[in-house]
């Protein structure tokens, strides 16, 4: 089955571009041109991984990304025209899961989409548990379900995938650019703000304190580790 | 200091008789009393203020420089002091001789007064008669002194020039032999000397008038000794009066020229500290002002200025802003059709190997030229940031190690192309400087890329060097290098060392600006070196701690085999 893309995108002919190279390429795509009716059109076409234009007529991108990230945790790919690290971050914080910037080649979309489609070969009733002994989280990874002090902790598929990164290998500092490769699929080409960011959204899930980390450790000028099981 | 100094004031010593002329003054003794006192007074007071003095110098130099209202009051208490004190030693000098004069006349006409009565004595005496004249001088001096109890208290002495008879008189009170012997030359003399006063033990400052008295019975002196303790008291009275008015009228001015100064410096004093809050960027400071006089109109003009300062900068920060608006909004509005541009391009790339050979190798320029195009666009948004000033820097703590690696890795491929070797150096020790990865990562790369265009097939060193304050990269090819002067000239947008050398990175020729203002933003040098066929050295020097001053490369910029 052919995987649905919804294309939340207000310029026609972009869309319409878009629609013959994401058909050539394997995808099913649907469009809304409008912010407004970007959510009634997630709700309706059920799409597996989201394409969203951060300026838009009706409600802005950014609000799109929330009201979505509210109620599912279906990939979500920024599109914007802006490199600057303010309106990049913001839209990671809101809830995307990447984001490519335009002008972009066609390869380089559907690769990342592609990569966030792909799931962790689950192999095995693997269950892992890092964190502190007096509240660890454990992590049951074929039922893709996140625990901590008796509560089911919600997690996107992407800060899942970033949290069972870290807890195979308790002991093993990861630098943002293998979490880079592992978790998100990319060598040598993204940007390391996308991990500070989903680390720290992970943080503010899965911590008591995301200001004090036990969970999600930093350290510093190499990268990010699991705490201690 | 005069002998005058060491004694009493009316000293033996000190004294000195007058002209006979009874009208003579006594000018020179009173000024030098005055003189002498506080010649006396002032040395006394240098002394112990030298000391003092020496050891606050410095610190009354500095106040003396820096405080306006110091300045304006000492150097007002000092002309004051100067004027008083001359007042004051005028006036004293005035009572004095005033005083003093007025009793001189009372006290000769009172010894003239006495004439007569001593006469009409010793005339009834016969001469060699000692026990006569031994009465008659008793009887004299009861006489004269009770006729003087009107004119105040005095003594009265006779003396006779005859030595026999002289030493048969009571032994009366010491005169001067100076004054004696102007008697005996037939003068009424008048001389200044200690006399004795009844009921006190000492000698007082008094006035001796003595007077020759011819008579039958012989030649007597009749001196008559005025004690001049009320006249003391009076003038010493004088004195300190004038020296305490004196003292209270300096005091006073000082008062007045502090409190008017302040009026005048505490207005100044505000609007230099509201100077200096605007200067350090709060720009709604203003000055309080009242009244309408000069001042006021400093205040006023002042509070114009910021006015004027604020609008000024508030119209450039909108400026500025408008110009960040437009470049985001360009920025969006280009992309976008660019995008699809792009993707149509790809798409009709994709598929040439069916089209005709000239659609086919179009198909390719299209693409290739797309790529420029949009390398420039994205170049000349990121200058176009840093000229709005709006770049910002996103740092963290990493490992230079890491960074270099993934430049020199991206660069690898277009290296291999041109046949050019890159070879990189890491250093020992770690590299982790809190530096914006993204960003230099970019400078390296176009670093590298411009090694490349320059290098002429011979390969490329990158050196990464780390000391205790900061870390360092150089990127070394043996290229063309550079003409003298133009190590200053690379960084400039769209330069070209040879106009006529043809681009084969492609680069936009903003690649060296851009990582300028990237190496500056992290406080950081980017410096170029270059000699024509020696090639040419791209150093980077970033502070280990965002903010650090960096004082030194752990690099050498000059390679050293061409260090002579």
């Amino acid at each position: 089955m052919k995987p649905r893309v919804l294309v939340v995108d207000d310029d026609s002919s972009l869309a319409e571009m878009l629609g013959i190279v994401l058909r050539s390429d394997g995808f099913e795509p649907a469009f809304v041109p409008d912010g407004s009716r970007a959510l009634a059109a997630f709700r309706e076409v059920k799409p597996d991984i989201v394409l969203l234009d951060l300026m838009l007529p009706g409600a802005s991108g950014i609000d799109v990304c929330r009201a979505i990230r509210a109620e599912s945790g279906t990939p979500i790919i920024m599109l914007t025209a802006k490199s600057d690290t303010v309106d990049v971050v913001l839209g990671l914080e809101s809830g995307a899961d990447d984001y490519v910037v335009k002008p972009f080649k066609p390869k380089e979309l559907t690769a990342r989409m592609r990569a966030r489609l792909r799931r962790y070969d689950e192999a095995g009733g693997e269950t892992l548990t890092i964190g502190p002994a007096d509240s660890p989280v454990s992590i049951d990874v074929p039922a893709h379900q996140v625990v901590r002090d008796a509560k089911q902790v919600s997690l996107t598929p992407l800060e899942f995938d970033l949290l069972v990164a870290l807890a195979r290998k308790p002991r093993q500092v990861f630098t943002r650019e293998v979490l880079l490769e592992q978790v998100w699929g990319y060598r040598h080409a993204a940007d390391t703000r996308l991990v500070n960011v989903h680390v720290q959204r992970l943080r503010s899930k899965v911590e008591r304190d995301p200001e004090r980390p036990e969970v999600v450790l930093t350290v510093r000028g190499v990268g990010y580790k699991a705490g201690p099981p | 200091m005069s002998k005058a100094a060491d004694g009493p004031v009316f000293g033996v010593d000190g004294t000195r008789p007058v002209a006979t002329d009874s009208s003579g003054t006594n000018h020179g003794l009173t000024t030098r009393l005055g003189i002498d006192r506080i010649r006396q007074a002032a040395n006394d007071i240098g002394a112990r203020l030298g000391r003092q003095i020496s050891v606050a110098a410095g610190q009354l130099a500095t106040t003396w420089r820096r405080s306006l209202q110091f300045r304006v009051a000492a150097t007002t208490v000092v002309v004051t002091g100067a004027v008083v004190l001359l007042i004051g030693l005028f006036l004293v000098d005035q009572i004095s001789n005033g005083v003093l004069k007025s009793k001189r006349v009372a006290a000769v006409s009172q010894a003239n007064a006495g004439l007569d009565p001593a006469k009409a004595r010793f005339n009834g005496v016969a001469s060699g008669d000692l026990t006569g004249i031994r009465q008659a001088v008793d009887q004299l001096t009861v006489d004269l002194a009770g006729s003087g109890s009107g004119t105040g208290l005095y003594g009265i002495a006779v003396r006779s020039t005859d030595a026999t008879v002289d030493k048969a008189l009571t032994p009366g009170p010491a005169i001067p032999p100076e004054l004696r012997s102007q008697v005996r030359q037939d003068h009424i003399a008048v001389q200044y000397s200690p006399v004795p006063q009844a009921g006190v033990a000492r000698l007082t400052p008094g006035l001796i008038v003595g007077e020759p008295v011819r008579t039958r019975a012989g030649f007597f002196e009749l001196y008559y000794l005025f004690p001049l303790g009320a006249e003391q008291h009076t003038i010493s009275l004088v004195q300190r009066t004038v020296w305490v008015a004196g003292a209270a009228l300096v005091l006073l001015v000082a008062v007045i020229t502090v409190l008017v100064t302040r009026q005048v410096v505490r207005p100044v004093r505000v609007v230099a500290r509201t100077a200096e809050m605007l200067a350090a960027g709060d720009l709604s400071q203003r000055v309080k002002v009242a009244g309408e006089d000069d001042l006021a109109l400093l205040g006023e003009s002042f509070n114009d200025m910021a006015i004027s300062l604020q609008h000024q900068i508030q119209r450039l920060e909108q400026l500025s802003r408008l110009q960040q608006r437009f470049t985001s909004d360009v920025s969006h509005e280009l992309r976008t059709p660019l995008t699809t541009v792009r993707m149509a391009a790809e798409l009709l790339h994709n598929s040439r190997d069916s089209f005709a050979p000239e659609l086919a190798r179009s198909a390719e320029l299209l693409t290739n030229e797309l790529d420029r195009f949009e390398n420039l666009l994205g170049d000349l948004l990121e200058i176009s940031r840093y000229d709005a000033g709006a770049a910002r820097l996103e740092a963290d703590p990493v490992d230079l190690a890491g960074v270099v690696e993934r430049a020199v890795y991206a660069s690898s491929g277009l290296a291999t192309r041109h046949g050019i070797e890159i070879r990189s150096h890491f250093g020992e020790g770690s590299a982790v400087a809190e530096v914006d990865a993204r960003r230099v990562e970019r400078i390296l790369r176009n670093l590298i890329c411009n090694a490349v265009d320059h290098a002429e097939g011979s390969p490329i060193d990158v050196q990464l060097g780390a000391d205790e304050r900061s870390v360092a990269v150089t990127v070394r090819d043996r290229g063309i290098g550079l003409r003298p002067g133009e190590a200053g000239l690379v960084f400039n947008r769209f330069w070209r060392g040879d106009p006529s050398r043809s681009r084969h990175t492609g680069g936009t020729g903003l690649g060296l600006a851009i990582s300028l203002e990237d190496a500056r933003l992290h406080g950081g040098w980017l410096q170029a070196w270059g000699e024509r066929g020696k090639g040419a050295v791209f150093r980077l020097t970033l502070p280990r701690n965002l903010g650090d001053t960096l004082e030194q490369s752990p690099l050498p910029l000059v390679p050293s085999e061409v260090q002579t």
